[in-house]
């Protein structure tokens, strides 16, 4: 080889695009001799293996004299002597046209959760199916988990076409059944006949088949696209990293999980909700203009805020989803079943974040996606669940991004990886802002846990101020603070009153004066029940307000004045309000066409365009805790 | 982006997801062609700060002193903290790999490393092998779990998803981790080519004194290599395709003196490179037991 053709094949081989797939099959599908036979045949078998294996082909192998191809892929001394194999064993070759990296799964329904790591950083799947015995359970169970996962290219391989004397009919029957398969169908799928023992259509043709006119596996394999796979285009770095090595320098360093950055980007971290501009990218080989996806930089920023690991940089624009309330799909991976209500660690994005599952929507099961009602999910069981954590984070859907909507599950006492999860999408009842945080909703708090709990002294907090200010987030934000400290309280937010309760009521002055009365009236009721009582409506008007306070005791009403100025609600307007107001569309609209009364001896008076959600929290407890409302 | 880039990145994503992960992780530096990569990376990781956990190197005092000139360079050169530990009772034994065996390894590596490991309460230890390697390497983890005792435990790992890493562990347990995972030599030695990394030279072919010991090439490098009857010592131009204990590593006859004719001869070579280590052959499955004990 001369030099300068082994700089050119140097070159050929580092430019080659990167493939990573899974095999899915069961030991008797011929799984592991398909990957000996691609191995072998992409001439990446080196001559002392292969005498090794012809040696292990005496002592364990299957295939009488000849040498057992699937030995060179079966390598815990356990998995041999079962003959089965257990864990997910990775595996590179390469031809000319791209690297691949398998990851070679087991079949068996008690490995589910090990296909499932495989399938994780999978492009594509290649599913097994025996030619004699057509589409089994295992082959519905392989697609479900591939779907799950978010793999969009298939290859099924009907292997053992040898065993069915190539025929051609037997091929297209399968065909046609593995083409209504879910998972399968719907995805971009190739159903390929192959015999991984005899070579025919994984890398070679092969003479056993000349009625088949499509590609091989190889063939397949070198030409499909997954450059458009991920779905979201818009920015997402993770700060894993904050680099702090002097006074001087400060850098945020991630990965590019989706978009591109560049240089002068306004740039906002979320959940922190803190803007800047993109500086620079700092890279060992200099800085660089840009960067995108999958690309590992170190960025700085114009301003000095204050951002830590866990955070996402995002376009200001184009934000994902923050909240504390998600539904994903859980696989579970622990032998101690996953209980609602037990506390877990959550990773997602570089950060730990304690939650619960709180309930399971559905199991699905895997071998026919069929949905089932549960309680518990059991070691490789699939379901539907509603994750709550004690935190707000920053993700998007699984489908849209695979690296921010993905999560794993950590037992908080033996640090087990208890499961993984998808994000299907948030939580957060419908309508809710998105960049606004997501709680709790009150009535999920079960009577039974209300009558449990009684060490406090009720009261009510009466949130009063203009739309959009951010009474009902603070309210919500309160109201799970309180739960979470083992606190008995109940919400009644605006909008829920008046689609029941308060339904028959307009929203002229004297309707607003009787929804006030009414809910002052309910509010209570739930404090003889022992609750604390939080209220978030409007309620612009001053002599309404002293109705309850008089109705309920000077003591037990606690008026919270949410303060943030009307340029600032009106620049949120989350619900497009102010807009519709200014064009005359609504009447009577507090602060545009209607007065708004502030209080003038508010108990407690927070602003949210000066503090965070969490600083208004905490000046809301701090206050109960002042005045010997929360005991222990 | 091509695929030795995205590896270049997956590497540094690894490196740095440990550094903010861990209280004290530590990278075991083995001045071989793969812990060069690793090196490499790191300092990636954290320009243009300096890396932020220490060096360690395991010497069994038998390395090739061309290893250890190298090891002292480049801690001078890069300026990283480089701690060198030796199992001091064993060498006080007289524990040696021309009399010892497997137990030779057993003694100076596996337990010098466990001995080093705890005694600096590391919480998590980088090393540079690669799933494509040896069989039972293909199953391991990027972020392999060990026991206090640092047993890993091949039939219960940790499910390993997309990137996330579960680095949560008890006091005195550990991770190892392996940034290379998803390397293959090539790669290696593609990437030492592209980045002009420097290793060390027993890597490429020059005339050097050697004798046939049981179907091995091995260089004499000190005097402690006591010739059998009937054994000679020529001088031989070969290189090493993998670096260890002098007297375990065998070496290749070779003419590839440059970086180039290294990688063009290892793409006409038709064996694998652990080949020319003798631990391999000791038993059926031996790396996998080691690894259970707590070998790299």
């Amino acid at each position: 080889m001369a030099a300068e053709r082994l700089e050119d094949f140097l070159r050929r081989h580092e430019a080659k695009e990167l493939l990573r797939f899974i095999t899915c099959g069961s030991v008797d599908d011929g799984k592991s001799t398909l990957i000996g036979r691609l191995l072998h045949d992409t001439q990446q078998i080196l001559e002392d293996q292969l005498v090794a294996v012809t040696s292990d082909s005496r002592k364990w192998g299957t295939t009488g004299d000849a040498v057992d191809l699937a030995l060179l892929v079966d390598g815990l001394q356990a998995e041999r002597e079962q003959g089965i194999t257990i864990d997910v064993a990775y595996r590179y070759f390469d031809t000319a046209a791209r690297k691949y990296i398998i990851a070679d799964c087991p079949g068996h329904e008690q490995y589910t959760r090990n296909m499932a790591t495989g399938a994780s950083t999978a492009d594509l799947a290649v599913i097994l199916v025996d030619a004699a015995r057509g589409v089994q359970v295992q082959t519905r169970r392989h697609a479900c988990i591939v779907s799950l996962l978010g793999i969009r290219h298939v290859i099924v391989a009907v292997n053992k076409m040898d065993l069915v004397g190539y025929d051609q009919q037997v091929f297209e029957r399968i065909r046609a059944e593995c083409l209504e398969v879910q998972g399968i169908r719907g995805v971009d799928a190739r159903i390929v006949p192959v015999s991984a023992l005899k070579g025919d259509n994984v890398v070679s043709r092969g003479d056993g088949m000349p009625w088949y006119t499509g590609p091989s596996i190889i063939e397949v394999l070198d030409t499909i696209d997954v450059s458009h796979d991920q779905q979201l285009a818009d920015l997402r770095l993770p700060v894993q990293y904050v680099s702090r090595p002097d006074a001087s320098f400060r850098g945020f360093a991630g990965t590019v999980a989706a978009g591109e950055i560049a240089v002068g980007d306004p740039v906002l971290a979320v959940p922190s909700r803190r803007l800047s501009r993109v500086r620079e990218i700092v890279t060992f080989d200099g800085s660089l203009p840009r960067a995108g996806s999958a690309q590992a930089i170190t960025v700085t920023l114009e301003d000095e805020i204050d951002i830590s690991r866990g955070d996402l940089l995002v376009h200001p624009d184009r934000a994902p989803t923050v909240g504390r309330i998600l539904d994903a799909h859980l696989i579970w991976m622990s032998d101690s079943p996953l209980l609602p209500g037990k506390q877990y660690e959550f990773k997602l994005s570089h950060r730990y974040v304690r939650g619960t599952v709180e309930s399971i929507h559905h199991r699905i099961d895997v071998n026919d996606q069929s949905q089932h009602a549960a309680t518990e999910l059991r070691l490789n069981e699939v379901g539907l669940c509603r994750i709550v954590l004690t935190e707000q984070v920053a993700f998007d859907t699984y489908a849209s991004c695979r690296a921010t909507g993905a999560f794993i599950v950590v037992d908080r006492l033996n640090h087990a990886t208890a499961g993984a999860g998808m994000i299907l999408r948030s939580g957060a009842p419908e309508g809710a802002h998105h960049d606004v945080s997501v709680f709790w909703q009150p009535t999920r708090v079960t009577h039974e846990q209300r009558a449990n709990q009684k060490a406090q002294h009720p009261c009510i907090l009466w949130f009063t101020g203009l739309s959009g200010a951010g009474k009902s987030t603070v309210a919500n934000a309160v109201e799970q603070a309180l739960f979470l400290r083992g606190h008995h309280s109940y919400l009644l937010d605006g909008d829920n009153i008046r689609h029941g309760l308060n339904r028959d009521l307009d929203f002229s002055d004297a309707g607003r004066v009787e929804n006030i009365r009414r809910i002052g009236e309910v509010a209570k009721l739930f404090l003889d029940a022992g609750l604390i009582v939080l209220t978030a409506f409007i309620s612009p008007f001053r002599s309404d307000r002293r109705l309850v306070r008089d109705l309920v005791g000077d003591g037990e009403f606690v008026e919270v004045f949410v303060s943030t100025p009307i340029e600032e609600c009106e620049r949120r307007d989350p619900k497009g309000l102010y807009a519709k107001a200014r064009e005359g569309a609504i009447r009577n609209f507090t602060g545009i066409s209607s007065p708004y009364e502030a209080p003038e001896a508010a108990e407690i008076e927070i602003d949210s365009s000066r503090l965070s959600v969490a600083e208004c929290v905490d000046r809301v407890i701090r206050y109960l805790e002042a005045n010997g409302r929360l005991r222990n | 982006m091509t695929q030795l880039r995205r590896l270049e990145a997956e590497g540094i994503d690894i490196i740095r997801e440990v550094a903010a992960e861990f209280d004290n992780p530590v990278m075991l530096y083995s001045i071989g062609k793969d812990s060069s990569v690793l090196l490499h990376l790191a300092r990636k990781a954290f320009y243009p700060g300096p890396l932020p956990f220490p060096l360690l190197h395991i010497d069994t005092t038998w390395k090739f002193r061309e290893m250890i000139e190298f090891r002292d360079r480049m801690a001078r050169e890069l300026g990283f903290e480089l701690i060198v530990h030796t199992n001091q009772e064993g060498l006080a034994a007289g524990v040696s790999p021309l009399t010892h065996g497997s137990k030779y390894t057993d003694i100076m590596k596996t337990e010098a490393l466990k001995a080093a490991l705890s005694a600096h309460r590391y919480d998590a230890a980088f090393g540079g092998a690669r799933r494509d390697e040896e069989k039972s390497r293909a199953k391991e983890r990027v972020f392999s779990f060990r026991d206090a005792q640092h047993r890993w435990d091949p039939k219960n790992q940790r499910p390993e998803l997309w990137n996330i890493y579960n680095g949560r562990i008890h006091q005195g347990e550990s991770i190892r981790v392996f940034p290379l995972s998803n390397w293959t030599e090539l790669d290696v030695w593609l990437y030492i080519h592209v980045e002009q990394i420097p290793v060390v030279p027993l890597y490429f072919a020059r005339p050097r004194p050697v004798i046939e010991r049981d179907g091995m090439l091995i260089m004499v490098d000190d005097d402690r290599l006591q010739l059998r009857p009937g054994e000679r010592v020529s001088e031989e131009s070969v290189r090493f395709r993998s670096l260890g204990c002098y007297p375990l590593s065998g070496a290749l006859r070779s003419q590839a003196a440059t970086l180039t004719e290294v990688i063009e001869e290892m793409l006409v070579t038709r064996t694998s490179e652990r080949q020319t280590r003798a631990i391999d052959f000791d038993q059926a499955a031996a790396m996998e037991k080691r690894k259970r004990e707590g070998y790299f």
